[in-house]
């Protein structure tokens, strides 16, 4: 394989310049995925114990951990290019957005 | 200038002195193709179709969400959701993402075997979670909620549903990329074919987090 390949292939996994560079060995997955397990143990645990009101806060601050957790450590968003993130976020940004006016025009948070 | 400004990379500036044109992203000998933006279109398309997809599962959730209070006196969330069988088919989805993250720095180490073992494990641990909403899905039925007993029943198997079918699709990609693999097909950078594989698998988890918490966690 000539010196002119090599480079082209390692070019090739990268999309931004840096993808090679920033990936972490296996043992970083196992870990993000032992901290997911952790979190998903700890939010089935909060459903049988009484914490009164702290309860739907620290269930959804969980949940966001986790989804950015795998969004960006699993699908490498946190070391690609910065327009991936664009389109990612613009199209969660939207949905969250588009749908909180959807439940607030349906008086959803003021029967909860 | 900003992160956002679009540079041609030091690959595509190799790849014109190489001679190739100016369009797509891989040959199919794995050689990297100048884009006009410098990025791999490949990676651009599915990060706007998963972009696209979260208005998609947004729309479900939001209703499922205004829905899941309209049902009868006994067939309501906190009467028939088993919250241990859940949480275990979570966990086999979740544990699902790391051995697809295995299966790509496989691909990009060019280690084939492991990323065929990878990939193949997360199939497996895909229709175990699919196994395990078809079981779920039945439970209720015979327990007397179908699709049209209430507004909760019809909201719920078409979000849980719709998931459902994303895993199998899901399952279907990673085992024709394991059998294309074998044959020697797979066109242009495998490294990169299968993380596009692995970034619809990832975002099928994510959405399984947020259906984990808003539905079956939080009580109606």
């Amino acid at each position: 394989m000539s010196a002119t390949t090599e480079h082209l292939e390692r070019a090739g996994h990268d999309s931004d310049g840096h993808d090679y560079v920033e990936h972490h060995p296996d043992s970083f997955y196992v870990k993000i995925a032992l901290a997911l397990a952790l979190l998903t143990g700890l939010e089935v645990t909060l459903t049988y114990v009484d914490i009164g009101a702290l309860f739907l806060p620290l269930l959804l601050t969980l949940m966001v951990i986790k989804f950015f957790m795998v969004v960006l450590f699993f699908m490498h968003l946190k070391f690609d290019s910065k327009w991936f993130s664009f389109l990612f976020y613009t199209g969660l940004g939207l949905a969250v957005g588009v749908y909180l006016a959807f439940l607030a025009t349906f008086r959803f948070f003021m029967s909860s | 200038m900003s992160d956002l400004a679009l540079q041609p990379t030091q690959a595509s500036e190799d790849v014109h002195a190489a001679g190739h044109d100016d369009h797509g992203s891989h040959d199919d000998h794995g050689l990297v193709h100048a884009t006009s933006t410098g990025l791999s279109n490949n990676k651009l398309g599915m990060w706007l179709f998963l972009g696209s997809e979260c208005l998609l599962f947004g729309g479900l959730i939001s209703t499922y969400m205004l829905y899941r209070g309209r049902h009868s006196a006994n067939l309501g969330p906190d009467q028939i959701y088993d919250i241990p069988f859940t949480s275990v088919s979570s966990f086999v989805l979740l544990m699902s993402s790391l051995t697809m993250v295995l299966a790509v720095t496989s691909a990009q180490r060019r280690d084939e075997r492991r990323m065929n073992l990878w990939l193949t494990i997360t199939a497996l641990l895909g229709a175990t979670f699919v196994g395990g909403q078809v079981y779920e899905f039945t439970s209720f039925y015979h327990e007397g909620l179908g699709f049209t007993t209430s507004l909760f029943g019809s909201s719920f198997y078409t979000l849980t549903g719709f998931h459902g079918v994303h895993v199998t699709v899901g399952i279907i990609m990673l085992m024709a990329l394991v059998g294309i693999n074998k044959r020697g097909r797979i066109p242009g950078d495998r490294a990169e074919v299968v993380e596009l594989v692995g970034l619809y698998w990832h975002f099928v988890d994510i959405i399984w987090i947020l259906i984990f918490t808003l539905v079956y966690l939080i009580p109606s």
